[in-house]
């Protein structure tokens, strides 16, 4: 086939075209930059939560290389969307091998931190993994090179589960529960049972919900014709909200409560929809000067304020500038070792945190919160009341973590 | 009483299944009158709960439910005209890879117009709950949407079987060459099509933006189970698509009552079964310019 000058002035232009879409930013290959690999899920179930991980992982790169950088470095964020537990791992290879990237950070989504975590041991490079909640990455699938951020799926079980029993809404009390169908869920699930089992809950009935189910109404249907006492939901992301809408739809008398909801998630749900009790690991109205300047800032930069995971990733890097500059290095095996001492990080609460050394989770506060009641918030983003922090002011940070003896994992 | 709940489900799922329709049907039209597989259509649906809201802020629900497909209609007459109207006699993967490379684009512009993190939406008070029929539990706001289902579908049934205008596009489903030689050109007639099809699918965009997560991925999730629904009704027939969505709905609520883990996959399992059955789907005609 010929092409004649017209054919070929117009392909051109639309090749540019499509390359000035498709490649926005290629990074210059500057040496004295500290490079950093970033995985957060964009697209799927978890999409809107990794929206604003890049925002918060964003600014605080912006405000650490104004100040100088890392030992006069300046912090290179290459940051890519993981898509699924595949392509996460490759991705994750892709930037050890080729963009010469120090270590590796992020994720949301459980399954693809397994991922992410075979690759940081395979090439034996530092993995902060920040915002996946399955207890099996910090228990059975734990490694040496990973360090978690985000609180596990038992502590949030905890956090909601006093609530309850000091509500009375858990001795006797028949539960049915809607679970991801995931790492994740299965994970929450099993913590969930055992909170059930040694504080008098029945669960009554459990379904496995497929991660791209937009739709509830069947399982709802099944809910009815169980009668239970308390919904409990063990969904993630879209999930959540997914039901949340669709439950005050079609308003079923039984109490909602969850062992898993992110903000971002539960403003998406509209006013008046979300009730009852659940967990989160930070809010933006926390009651802490360092934790507002944060936000006022974020608003400032970004016009809304800061979902938990934009804090979780804004937290994580400055951990990792802190550690870098702490070390005087970008190397594995001594940033591990400096971690493992269980030096102080601020956190933006109340107690600073550190890394449990012998299952490298971080150790903080968690919160339980409820809905407030109509008419108290100030604006659409304020809409949850926050509990007490737990473990309270005078408790071990760990108190609510797995004891060595409880859990799996072996470095 | 195991019975009751059963057919609970099966109402249930009706009713799922006409939600589904909206969608299922504007694709089917495009696909049997233009010959063209329109991946776009997910994104007119998220462009319609979008748009909706927006509306909703300054004119409220009722207004929005209107305005938001009108004027995704009127998209569609550019749609049609300046992307669809060149690939008709084309080869379809060029329309399949033009029609993907524009949703693909339609959720980036959502993302850079609306942002990334999923909107709120509310419906008004007055439709939340539920009521009993006799021993069902009905969503209220759920109702309300069967009833502009059968309205919308029974306008599209009159407007294909009993006007002009559906005689021509039923003549140029099946003989197109014979309805140009009669002096008639299609190509008005393609374009109040494509703006019917996307006007239905931005309709189920507002009507569902209530009771789901509107973020820019939604069209994605949508257009599969359109998809699979237009391929299990077949082809050409306005009553395949009727009882194929119907079908989908029922099978997957009854999924879900006894096997809750295989829910998303059963309505993939009936395609195949049609498909063994019925290559041309339930009710597909057998249209000439597909069969080559």
């Amino acid at each position: 086939m010929k092409y004649n000058r017209r054919t070929l002035l117009k392909s051109s232009a639309a090749l540019l075209g499509a390359s000035a879409l498709g490649f926005p930013a290629i990074v210059s290959g500057q040496t004295d930059k500290i490079k950093i690999g970033h995985l957060t899920p964009l697209t799927g179930f978890l999409g809107a939560l990794g929206a604003y991980a890049q925002l918060g992982i964003r600014m605080a790169q912006e405000e650490i290389n104004k100040s100088g950088g890392v030992m006069g470095r300046e912090l290179d964020i290459i940051s890519e969307d993981s898509v699924n537990p595949s392509t996460a791992a490759t991705k994750a290879q892709r930037m050890l091998d080729q963009d010469g990237v120090a270590f590796l950070m992020g994720e949301i989504n459980s399954a693809s931190a397994v991922t992410i975590m075979q690759v940081a041991a395979r090439n034996k490079r530092f993995y902060l993994q920040i915002g996946a909640r399955s207890d099996a990455l910090r228990g059975k699938n734990c490694n040496r090179y990973t360090f978690h951020v985000d609180i596990p799926s038992h502590v949030m079980v905890y956090a909601v589960g006093k609530a309850l029993v000091r509500d009375n809404m858990m001795k006797d009390k028949k539960f049915y529960t809607l679970t991801a169908d995931y790492i994740f869920g299965h994970d929450l699930a099993g913590a969930a049972k055992t909170f059930f089992n040694e504080n008098g809950g029945k669960l009554i009935g459990d379904e496995l919900i497929a991660t791209d189910v937009t739709e509830f109404s069947p399982y709802l249907l099944k809910i009815r014709q169980s009668k239970p006492d308390i919904v409990c939901s063990n969904l993630a992301g879209n999930q959540v909200t997914n039901l949340i809408k669709q439950y005050a739809e079609f308003g079923l008398p039984y109490p909602i409560v969850g062992f898993n909801l992110n903000t971002a998630d539960a403003w998406a749900a509209g006013e008046g929809n979300l009730s009852g009790t659940w967990p989160t690991v930070w809010y933006h109205t926390l009651d802490v000067p360092e934790s507002k300047s944060f936000v006022a800032n974020f608003m400032k930069k970004y016009g809304k304020p800061p979902e938990n995971h934009a804090w979780i990733e804004y937290i994580s890097l400055r951990i990792m500038a802190q550690a870098m500059a702490e070390t005087k290095s970008t190397n594995t095996d001594q940033l591990i070792a400096h971690l493992e001492k269980e030096p102080q990080f601020e956190i933006l609460k109340a107690r600073k945190g550190y890394f449990r050394n012998w299952d490298h989770q971080l150790m903080q506060e968690a919160y339980p919160f409820t809905v407030k009641p109509k008419g108290q918030a100030k604006d659409q983003y304020d809409t949850l009341a926050l509990g007490q922090a737990v473990p309270g002011p005078n408790e071990s940070l760990e108190v609510l973590s797995v004891t060595k003896e409880q859990n799996t994992c072996v470095m | 009483m195991q019975f009751t709940f059963l057919l609970e489900q099966v109402v249930n799922g009706l009713v799922l299944g006409g939600y589904y329709l909206l969608i299922a049907l504007g694709l089917s039209l495009i696909f049997s009158v233009g010959g063209v597989v329109n991946l776009a259509h997910g994104a007119f649906y998220a462009i319609g709960a979008y748009l909706s809201i927006s509306i909703a802020k300054y004119l409220g629900f009722g207004a929005s439910v209107v305005l938001s497909p009108v004027a995704v209609a009127l998209l569609g007459i550019l749609f049609e005209r300046f992307l669809l109207r060149r690939f008709y006699a084309a080869d379809p993967i060029l329309s399949l890879l033009v029609t993907f490379g524009l949703a693909m684009i339609t959720e980036q512009l959502i993302r850079i117009i609306w942002g990334a993190p999923p909107l709120s939406v509310n419906m008004p008070p007055e439709f939340k709950g539920s009521v009993f029929i006799g021993d069902f539990l009905f969503s209220r706001y759920r109702l309300f949407l069967l009833a502009v289902v059968i309205a919308v579908l029974a306008s599209i049934w009159l407007l294909l079987h009993k006007a002009s205008f559906g005689r021509v596009v039923r003549a140029g489903i099946q003989k197109p060459d014979m309805v140009a030689a009669l002096g008639i050109r299609l190509q008005p007639y393609m374009t109040a099509i494509v703006m019917l099809g996307v006007g239905m699918a931005a309709l189920g965009g507002a009507l569902f933006a209530p009771i789901t997560i509107v973020h820019p991925a939604m069209g994605a999730e949508v257009i599969t189970v359109a998809f699979v629904v237009v391929v299990i009704g077949g082809l050409g027939s306005f009553w395949g698509v009727v009882i194929s969505a119907l079908l989908v709905g029922v099978v997957r609520g009854m999924t879900i009552h006894f096997i809750p883990a295989a829910g998303e996959a059963s309505m993939y399992v009936l395609m195949f079964l049609v498909l063994l059955f019925r290559p041309r789907g339930l009710l597909g005609e057998r249209i000439e310019k597909f069969e080559t």
